[in-house]
């Protein structure tokens, strides 16, 4: 079911939690809604449930209007972050709820509900558990079995509010695959809710990118990695060392070093922010040109072949703050420059994506 | 080994469980006991005959039917009270929430008083029930209504904290399922509620059976219609017949002991189906 956003806006009393969202999701797609906590992007998830109501805009779900449509009649599954188990019930009851409660009409035998309860708990490879109350349930599995709870309806599309969010980084990993997996298998259409940007980067097939109640960025994971179309979006998004400073002809000016950006045409004077990944920073070493950042290698973090450096910045602290960069070497590099913990070198970047700032 | 077997992480085990019988007995058992040991005296057939007396059994079906009836009355709508108290906010709701425990705080005797007056043929309700046929004050109705006001800060007190502690999550999800707001009631919130409400039961229960002030005003004490029996009780103390006394007294123990421990049975069977214990 495709699924299309039109100028919702949400505040809780002073508070604006969405200011404007408009999105147009395609069938079948596995989106992440991203952003740091406090961004909007459960509350997004809500309305578009039905579970709350949006001060204004509307929702279509498959093209036809939605916004004033009951939770129970659009079709949604819901997947909770603290997966909203019925205590009281089995498993296997957990699961035939959605069956159990639907019109008598249309409601399937009870053969038909074992069934298709008994293919969903394989399908999350929980047909062992059937029989088990959720309090006796890890993590994991209790997720697992609010999925196929969700499922058991079939519902045009899935929501999952931080699915993996209560779980620890083991089985966050193998969830996290298997849901990529389960989602090829179905082909649903499936929103999910995350703060984690590498579990974003790792299942979804696009990430909508949130910030302050606004979308900051939509693409496809490669693409949000890549071209950041904001600063929020380069920070948020992967690691990325940041310089912050004035253009000076070819080069930014930061504190007391220069950095060439590499690009034409930027008024002198003006404020930029830029931005390098660690993979496109580079360390040299103090030359005659003096351009680049001042900086001490403070430790070499070894992990297989690819080594990363840690790095002080040297020189006069710019405003009070100290900062940190991080370059990614190999460790055939790091042997034949011979670099090591203490020493002062420069550091600049082979791709710097810079974002204009407000003129103070 | 013996050494090792018996040393616990919480320590205090024997002083505390000595201490707790200890006290369970002084305070309970004891005099409990003694109205066994003081109605075991009489012999089998004053025994039964005491007990069995067509006023004492007339009073014990009021007894234990109206407080049964008032502790189911009062399940229902005390639920409904805290539904309110806990899931909506309104104005004057902390005064409200302070209401609930008067029943608790006030003296038996002025509560039976201010009832009578109010369900007696000229008092504020009473004038228009009568016509209409409902004779509440002078009658089981007067014990039932009585019961009712007393028992009803029990349930309203034991399911409140569950509830508030019942995320919205839960009826969400039901709703997300396709549950209607009469299907999510009866199958998701119901059934978390239970051990709390069968708590409330038995604890309006215990106190509607044992109940004394407030009734004797508003029963009418008619033989055979309106009489409780801790009223028996009372009268045969007053003829200074202490062995019938404490015979009908031990009756009464025997039947709410038995009740009291079904419906904690019931209980806790309930709340391990939740999942609380291990």
């Amino acid at each position: 079911m495709s699924i299309e956003v039109r100028d919702i806006a949400k505040s809780f009393g002073a508070f604006r939690a969405l200011d404007g969202i408009s999105l147009d999701l395609p069938k079948g797609e596995l989106i992440a809604l991203l952003g740091p906590s406090g961004c909007g992007k459960t509350t997004l998830l809500r309305i578009i449930a039905g579970l709350e109501k949006a001060d204004a805009g509307t929702i279509r779900l498959s093209g036809a209007d939605a916004t004033d449509k009951h939770v129970r009649e659009r079709q949604v599954g819901f997947v909770f972050q603290h997966y909203a188990l019925f205590r009281h019930m089995s498993v296997f009851e957990n699961v035939a709820f959605g069956l159990r409660v639907k019109p008598r009409g249309q409601r399937p035998s009870e053969k038909e509900i074992r069934e298709r309860v008994m293919r969903l708990l394989d399908l999350v490879q929980l047909g062992w558990l059937a029989e088990r109350f959720p309090s006796q349930l890890s993590g994991g599995q209790r997720q697992r079995v609010a999925l196929a709870r969700a499922l058991a309806v079939e519902p045009q599309v899935l929501l999952l509010d931080e699915p993996f969010g209560a779980l620890d980084a083991k089985v966050r990993k193998e969830l996290r695959r298997w849901l990529r997996r389960l989602h090829d298998e179905l082909y649903i259409s499936s929103i999910f809710v995350t703060h984690d940007q590498e579990e974003a980067l790792e299942v979804a097939d696009r990430i909508v990118l949130m910030n302050k109640g606004r979308i900051e960025q939509i693409g496809r994971p490669r693409e949000v990695y890549e071209h950041p179309a904001t600063a929020f979006a380069m920070s948020f998004i992967g690691t990325a060392n940041e310089f912050r400073g004035r253009v000076e002809g070819a080069n930014l000016r930061v504190g007391n070093d220069l950095l060439p950006h590499g690009q034409a045409g930027l008024e002198d004077g003006s404020p930029f922010v830029g931005y390098a990944r660690p993979h496109d920073t580079e360390i040299v070493a103090e030359d005659t040109t003096g351009l680049g950042i001042a900086a001490k290698v403070s430790r070499i973090l070894a992990n297989g072949a690819a080594v990363r450096v840690e790095l002080v910045a040297n020189g006069p602290a710019r405003e009070g703050v100290t900062d940190y960069f991080e370059v990614d070497l190999t460790a055939a590099e790091i042997a034949a420059r011979g670099l090591t913990p203490g020493q002062r070198v420069r550091i600049r970047s082979r791709r710097l994506s810079l974002f204009a700032e407000p003129r103070r | 080994m013996g050494r090792l077997r018996t040393s616990r992480v919480l320590p205090g085990f024997g002083l505390s469980l000595g201490y707790t019988l200890a006290y369970l007995s002084l305070i309970v058992l004891i005099p409990f006991s003694a109205v066994f040991i003081r109605a075991s005296g009489m012999g089998w057939d004053a025994f039964w005959h005491a007990v069995s007396d067509e006023r004492v059994v007339a009073s014990y079906k009021l007894s234990f039917g109206a407080s049964l009836l008032a502790a189911a009355i009062n399940t229902v709508f005390g639920l409904v009270l805290a539904w309110g108290l806990v899931r909506y906010s309104f104005p004057g709701k902390k005064l409200v929430d302070a209401l609930i425990d008067l029943p608790f705080a006030l003296p038996t005797a002025v509560a039976g008083i201010s009832l009578t007056a109010l369900y007696a043929k000229n008092g504020w309700i009473g004038q228009y029930l009568e016509p209409a046929g409902l004779k509440i004050a002078f009658g089981p109705a007067g014990v039932l209504v009585a019961l009712i006001f007393i028992g009803l800060p029990f349930i309203v007190r034991t399911v409140q904290p569950i509830l508030e502690d019942f995320d919205t999550e839960f009826e969400e999800a039901a709703a997300t399922l396709g549950a209607s707001r009469w299907q999510t009631f009866q199958r998701v919130v119901l059934p978390t509620l239970l051990p709390a409400l069968l708590t409330g039961f038995a604890l309006a229960f215990a106190r509607a059976v044992g109940e004394y002030g407030s009734v004797i005003f508003i029963a009418g004490n008619i033989p055979m219609v309106s009489e409780i029996t801790p009223l028996m009780i009372i009268t045969k103390l007053e003829q200074y017949d202490y062995k019938g006394a404490t015979a009908i007294a031990s009756v009464m123990l025997v039947v709410s002991f038995s009740l009291l421990l079904v419906i904690n049975g019931l209980q806790a069977w309930t709340s391990r189906r939740l999942g609380s214990a291990t």
